[in-house]
């Protein structure tokens, strides 16, 4: 846009070309390359434990694993929403607590049954979600902020719901069905096949569709290698889960929420006014978006996905205790998606990369407990992941930056 | 100009901001398919003008007339009703989005359904016959607009405003921050808009622009009409004159003896 800028395309240039190589390269580059990195690094991770102690590569370590990241994955699918529109969260973490807690104290100590609980408990996340979002909106203060206060506004809600015993136990509650069922072979086999499957023709589908209407399409065999990758992955987890205790009904939770808001942030209109509320909330302003109408929407889910989380932690944990939702679970849940590409600064990252930064981070964790590592140490190491993971996407929007220029 | 054809006609608009007189009884028709150039000094008015006609701001007193009937313009839903496109000159655009989602931005084209899923082979195919009717010059419809040039995202901020299908399109300094190339390229564009039949109004401060597109050269004084050209016939010292009221009082000196 500076005065004397070096054009790239002259008037007399041909008219825009159908797709361009370049052009696919570099989104190929930004896209699956990008996930491509951090699943490298989650192959160097796995390595390096592996090398200090035989037992990380097993099934039982690798279930483990697995079911340990539900709770983060989970709340950082709502942490992605509330990023792309270039705001923060801090309160996911208190409103997990909280949300679990009045879901155990309905469900053990009044008797609710368990799904109405578990659905008092997210609907007490949608709330303070859409509480702290016209807050936000209305008063304009910083997202942080607001965030911050909720945060300790309901971890002593928290505290006062829980009562003078400060622990609600689950153990005897359906609660914990949650995260400790585990299906038959059979169902965990017949499941990957349906996805493999349903995978392979939605992205096969949306090729010819595409090819047929004249607009760009990916190269073909790109998609191929994307489907040959996902089904590789389907296969492998299943076969070490099931070596195990079988497919853990936890994990088949969290991938549903994954997808489903991927989808909906990819496929809809809502996502991509959620991008583009995140990459100029003046141009979305004028383009007739109700902003404020889309911020509020992203903290009420946020906030309910924070309750999920809480959920899903507490029936693992079977209990809900005075430090549910404490520790690193928020650090860990917004650090999750910035890790594996979501921008801090908004509008850029995908619901996708909550689920590949809640692998890192939960590996890296799950390593240092097996080595036994102190907790010093163990502090100063996650701390320093989630610093190089900023300072990455720091350096990342700086480049973007002068690459805008062309 | 021949009145019945006009587009856009307003008459006598006024407009104050408490003492300030920013327009004062101007009268004004755009016609279909001419580029008119509306130029001026800091604080003629212009700026108030283009929101008066975008229904940004109301006027006090005046007409709107649109293809001769008697409209009013309450604000920028009824003027993008009427058929009224306004790029402004800080474009509006996401970064972070690509073309075809800039083009179509909370306007999507969508497959049907509660569900508002996306209808994108229909918005990119949209995006291809709208840019290559246009002769625009871009990567790919897929490019983030963040990666295009200047001059690239001027062209998409103006065809982004013909998506709604208007008949008056309102260019606010769209070649200010550019370089000669993109200018040229902005230029040519703002010509096939008047092919298309369009009338454009276009803001600018460059004269050299001005002349290179404009049929005809309206020139504002202190809110007031300070002059009207023919592009063709008209001096670049004559519309300076206008501009700095130099050469008004000349020839009105002229017409008076």
């Amino acid at each position: 846009m500076k005065v004397g800028d070096p054009d790239v395309a002259a008037p007399g240039d041909a008219p825009a070309e159908r797709t361009s190589p370049r052009d696919m390269l570099r989104r190929f580059l930004q896209g699956d390359l990008a996930s491509l990195r951090v699943i490298l690094a989650i192959a160097v991770i796995w390595i390096i434990f592996q090398s200090q102690n035989d037992r990380f590569l097993t099934a039982t370590n690798l279930t483990n694993l697995f079911l340990q990241i539900t709770a983060i994955g989970l709340i950082a699918v709502g942490i992605v929403l509330v990023l792309l529109i270039g705001e923060i969260d801090l309160s996911v973490g208190a409103v997990s607590g909280f949300a679990a807690a009045v879901m155990a104290v309905l469900n053990v100590k009044h008797g609710v049954p368990v799904v109405v609980a578990i659905a008092a408990g997210v609907g007490t996340g949608a709330i303070i979600g859409l509480v702290q979002g016209f807050l936000f909106t209305k008063f304009t203060i910083p997202s942080f902020v607001v965030t911050l206060a909720g945060s300790l506004v309901w971890q002593g809600a928290l505290l006062k719901v829980l009562g003078d015993t400060g622990t609600v136990n689950l153990s005897n509650s359906g609660i914990t069905d949650l995260a400790n069922t585990f299906y038959g072979d059979a169902f965990g086999w017949i499941l990957a096949a349906v996805a493999i499957a349903v995978f392979a023709l939605l992205t096969l589908g949306g090729y010819r569709r595409r090819a047929a209407a004249g607009v760009t399409t990916e190269p073909i065999a790109l998609l191929l290698v994307r489907i040959v990758a996902m089904a590789a992955v389907t296969i492998a987890a299943v076969a070490i889960l099931n070596s195990d205790r079988g497919v853990p009904l936890a994990i088949l939770i969290l991938l549903a929420f994954v997808i489903g808001f991927q989808l909906l942030t990819t496929r809809t209109a809502f996502g991509r006014h959620l991008f583009a509320v995140g990459g100029s909330a003046e141009a979305a302003r004028r383009a007739g978006i109700g902003v404020t109408k889309i911020r509020i929407i992203a903290f009420t889910l946020c906030s309910s996905m924070a309750a999920v989380g809480g959920i899903l932690a507490a029936s693992r944990l079977l209990a809900v205790n005075q430090s549910s939702g404490g520790s690193n679970l928020l650090l860990e849940s917004i650090a999750a998606p910035v890790i594996a590409g979501t921008s801090l600064f908004g509008g850029r990252g995908s619901v996708w990369s909550a689920l590949l930064g809640a692998t890192v981070i939960g590996s890296i964790s799950n390593g240092m407990n097996l080595l036994a590592l102190e907790s010093s140490v163990k502090l100063m190491i996650t701390g320093g992941v989630l610093l190089a993971a900023v300072v990455v996407d720091a350096l990342a929007r700086s480049r973007r930056r002068s690459e805008g220029r062309v | 100009m021949n009145g019945n054809a006009a587009v856009l006609a307003m008459k006598g608009i006024t407009k104050s901001f408490g003492p300030v007189q920013a327009l004062d009884g101007v009268d004004l028709e755009v016609n279909p398919g001419e580029v008119l150039a509306l130029v001026g000094d800091n604080g003629a008015g212009k700026s108030t003008l283009v929101k008066s006609i975008s229904g940004i701001n109301t006027i006090d007193s005046g007409e709107f007339y649109w293809q001769g009937q008697p409209v009013s313009i309450s604000g920028p839903g009824s003027a993008t009703e009427l058929g009224i496109a306004t790029v402004y000159q800080d474009l509006a655009l996401c970064d972070n989005l690509d073309v075809v989602a800039n083009l179509f931005l909370g306007q999507e084209k969508l497959v049907g359904g509660p569900a508002m899923v996306l209808d994108e082979t229909a918005m990119e195919r949209r995006s291809h016959e709208l840019l290559e009717q246009l002769s625009v010059t871009i990567p790919s419809v897929r490019s983030e607009v963040g990666t295009l040039s200047g001059g690239q995202r001027q062209q998409v901020a103006v065809a982004r405003s013909l998506l709604g299908e208007p008949k008056v399109v309102m260019l606010d300094e769209p070649t200010a921050a550019l370089g000669v190339a993109q200018t040229a390229q902005v230029l040519s564009l703002i010509k096939r808009l008047r092919e298309r039949d369009l009338g454009v109004i276009v803001i600018s401060h460059n004269l050299a622009d001005v002349f290179e597109v404009a049929d005809r050269i309206f020139v504002l004084r202190l809110g007031r009409k300070a002059g009207m050209f023919e592009a063709k016939q008209a001096t670049e010292e004559q519309v300076v004159g206008a501009i700095t009221g130099a050469s008004v009082d000349t020839e009105e000196q002229r017409r008076q003896p």
